[in-house]
């Protein structure tokens, strides 16, 4: 079938502003987004630029805003895009744009490692692994699910009015150790995470929860984060 | 142009690379090279586990491991490398935990662990659960819990940086050549050691379950330098991909009780493999399922794959056990796994040749020296601890045993060496190839080219092969490199030009499938994951050894240069176990 795709192009060596192009392919019901990026890039204009690699959704490379959503355009299937529609992608939110669809990755990833993401302990090593139980496992289990994608970050309003917002992955990354039962470190993540550009900025929007490729409930984690805060306690 | 130092640089941020990382980093001061993020590298696709005989749930031992290494490589594995990683193997996994990978955990708390392919007790009895694992996504946590270490201990990484040249001076590597993605711009890395952990070249093939950015670039690089590559005619094609697209699908599945069927929903692999059925090793039950197409009795309107049935097991078993995997099918193919059998089809997963090393993880200029300073790791290496065919979860394994060796070994050298001095102008060969690219007016297209070399290949070097296949192979890959040379990209600027890099990508892609193809014409038997229809059976008279590769070029009396691949042998390391029929 013949579709429509508008993409959100923008290259400072060319011109200073942005702007939509609109590219026709053919494509079979199945192919993904990221499908259909590569043929316009290989068949069509090789300028146009993103980022992929693994392509069936565990890298976390191809965020994008497809039809006004955050997914991964790996993950995204044409048939669930309503393509007798011009099919619109734009590259993700509140983080700067360097061209096309690739943007600054750097403030995401600096947000992530200020949360102190690694496994904190004292003491002497044990000689064999620690033990945890099944129920301590599973605890955690949700937020050790992220890929580092940004989709749920830059689909925050919080993030986009407020680009000091540590945004919901960080407090996700810091979830997933604040929770773990090995670990020793949650008094100092969680002052991190109480500071003023920290958890309390979430507003519970949910937008995180919606955007995640994982199907990590963002949210829900945030919550949790807010709530061991308030009683000091995991 | 912009120049650095550092005592070590590892090109790569993958498990191995970030496991090196971590070695040497503690001891030295080192840079990781990445062209993509650490977080994006294809270990994170990595899925059914690591093994190790730790003996949580039941006996076993690493020797037992060894030996299974070793049988399910087809004898072609260096013994005194498997005993290494087997034994190592222990250690590795503990080292994990202790850094904070959320293993799933048996019902005391330890590490759980299950079946996988090819991996039995004392011996091939029957098959033994030693694979350590986090649901079906252990690769990921195995990258994220590297990458977390990585940040804690504050490694230093030049991200979307692609390393394109290798710097040489008398023998010894000194540095190499970076092109930063972002802004077009050249950097030279001077260093006392280099370590390669780039990973492999899938996609060679079109059917794949690698990350359209395993093009092979390390191989690439060393191999233009002269270095040669080894046992590269060896190449793992997964059993179970999705049918049509390659994605893959964990042996877990298989681990955890899933059952391959054909059209007639006969579990085949009983035919195959009486003892381990469906948990033989993947060269075996790619080519039964290559053969249950081939005999008419393939699934779906063409024939043209069999089936992954699941249906038997409970919801929330596959649930807790293989998450990951039932979403791809219910995404890419629309199936319902806990009701519908899954679509699958061998796809190319793995390189068990490459950059030849010693089981420090030195790299080897020929059978028996050691290039000063030059290291390499993981699939981009050849230890070799896969011979033939590699043994699922040992992947895993063998970067994090050899990505840690070598990065000991890059630190314990710089730490007496001295910074070379670098050749006059050592960004030369890059500026030539970037902006040669960048320049030229061919009529030619990177995508049709990789397209038709795809095709190629995976007509005429996939599971099945002949003399006859492997000739068209070669010769389509000639032309395809004449065609090359028209090649023009559209993209002329400096800023995130992917599509030169592409092009730059598509040239490494050619050289190595033309090593490959040439390696596979000399190989005249079939072993592990070569097999040749005209030569079906193992030859350990003619064949039990190692072939090394050899990039030479000979300049004829008009001075006309041409390249010419030349092919050795290295003799197969056998300390325990002499070779015996592979059955399972």
């Amino acid at each position: 079938m013949d579709v429509k795709v508008k993409i959100l192009r923008y290259n400072p060596e060319v011109l200073d502003e942005s702007e939509w192009k609109t590219y026709s392919v053919t494509l079979l019901p199945g192919d993904r987004v990221l499908d259909a990026l590569h043929k316009i890039k290989w068949e069509q204009d090789g300028t146009l630029t993103f980022r992929r690699s693994c392509a069936h959704g565990v890298c976390g490379s191809d965020a994008m805003r497809i039809n006004g959503r955050n997914r991964l355009a790996c993950k995204t299937l044409i048939k669930d895009l309503n393509p007798e529609k011009e099919i619109t992608v734009e590259p993700i939110k509140g983080l700067p744009v360097l061209k096309d669809l690739v943007v600054d990755m750097e403030p995401f990833f600096d947000a992530y490692r200020s949360v102190m993401p690694f496994l904190v302990t004292s003491g002497h090593e044990p000689t064999r692994e620690r033990i945890q139980s099944q129920e301590d496992r599973e605890r955690f289990d949700d937020t050790t699910k992220c890929i580092l994608c940004a989709a749920c970050t830059t689909s925050c309003p919080v993030f986009w009015s407020d680009g000091q917002y540590f945004g919901p992955q960080a407090i996700v990354g810091a979830h997933r150790f604040i929770f773990d039962s090995r670990d020793e470190g949650t008094e100092q993540r969680l002052e991190i995470l109480n500071d003023k550009e920290g958890v309390w900025r979430c507003r519970t929007t949910f937008n995180c929860t919606d955007a995640c490729p994982r199907g990590i409930e963002v949210t829900k984690a945030i919550q949790e984060v807010k709530r061991a805060l308030i009683f000091r306690r995991v | 142009m912009q120049r650095h130092q550092y005592d070590v640089v590892i090109v790569g941020a993958g498990g191995a690379g970030m496991r090196a990382a971590l070695e040497s980093s503690k001891r030295t001061r080192t840079a990781v090279l990445t062209k993509l993020y650490p977080t994006r590298s294809h270990t994170g696709a990595a899925q059914g586990g690591m093994c190790a005989a730790l003996a949580n749930v039941e006996e076993d031992n690493w020797e037992w491991h060894t030996f299974d290494t070793v049988k399910g490589g087809d004898f072609l594995v260096d013994q005194d490398a498997a005993e290494v990683m087997c034994r190592e193997a222990v250690d590795a996994v503990l080292d994990l935990e202790k850094m904070g990978l959320p293993f799933n955990r048996t019902a005391e708390g330890k590490i759980d662990q299950r079946f996988f392919g090819g991996h039995t007790r004392n011996h091939g009895e029957a098959v033994v659960r030693r694979s350590c694992f986090a649901a079906d996504r252990t690769g990921h946590m195995i990258l994220q819990t590297l990458y977390q270490q990585c940040i804690k201990q504050n490694v230093e990484f030049f991200n979307e940086f692609y390393v394109l040249d290798l710097l040489m001076v008398g023998g010894r590597a000194t540095g190499v050549v970076a092109y930063e993605l972002a802004t077009g711009e050249l950097h030279i890395f001077s260093a006392k050691s280099i370590v390669f952990a780039s990973g492999g070249f899938g996609k060679v093939f079109r059917t794949t379950s690698n990350a359209h950015t395993l093009t092979g670039d390390g191989m690439g690089i060393t191999w233009r330098k002269g270095l040669p590559l080894e046992d590269m005619e060896f190449f793992q094609f997964h059993p179970t991909g999705l049918a049509g697209l390659g994605v893959l699908l964990s042996e877990a599945a298989r681990g955890e009780g899933g059952i391959l069927r054909n059209s007639d929903n006969e579990r085949f692999m009983e035919r195959y493999a009486p003892t381990v059925k469906d948990l033989a090793p993947r060269d075996m039950v790619a080519r039964a399922m290559a053969n249950e197409v081939r005999e008419g009795r393939g699934c779906g309107p063409d024939k043209a794959y069999v089936m992954l049935d699941l249906t038997h097991l409970e919801p929330a078993h596959i649930d807790a056990k293989l998450p990951d995997i039932t979403e791809f099918a219910r995404t890419y193919l629309g199936v319902e796994p806990y009701t519908e059998q899954i679509p699958v089809f061998p796809t190319a997963h793995y390189a068990m040749g490459g950059i030849p090393t010693n089981i420090k993880g030195e790299a080897l200029a020929n059978n028996d020296d050691v290039i000063p300073g030059l290291y390499a790791a993981g699939e981009v290496a050849c230890v070799s601890v896969h011979g033939a065919n590699r043994l699922g979860t040992n992947s895993l394994l063998d970067i994090n045993v050899f990505g840690r060796r070598a990065g000991i070994a890059a630190a314990d050298y710089a730490a007496t060496a001295v910074f070379e001095e670098l050749p006059a102008e050592p960004e030369a060969f890059v500026v030539d190839l970037i902006e040669g690219m960048r320049n030229a007016e061919g009529t030619e297209r990177v995508a049709a080219i990789r397209t038709d070399l795809q095709a190629t290949m995976d007509i005429n070097a996939q599971v099945y092969r002949t003399e006859g296949s492997l000739k068209q192979a070669l010769s389509d890959i000639e032309g395809l490199k004449r065609r090359f040379a028209q090649v023009s990209v559209q993209d002329k600027g400096k800023r995130f030009n992917t599509d030169l890099l592409e092009a730059v990508e598509l040239g490494f892609l050619l050289d190595l499938a033309e090593v490959l193809v040439v390696s596979a014409l000399a190989r005249k038997e079939s072993r592990g994951g070569h097999f040749r229809e005209d030569y079906d059976k193992r030859d350990d008279v003619n064949f039990m050894r190692h072939t090394m590769a050899y990039r030479e070029i000979s300049v004829a009396e008009d001075g006309k240069e041409t390249v010419n691949i030349r092919l050795d042998y290295k003799p197969v390391v056998q300390t325990r176990y002499k070779p015996m029929e592979r059955k399972y």
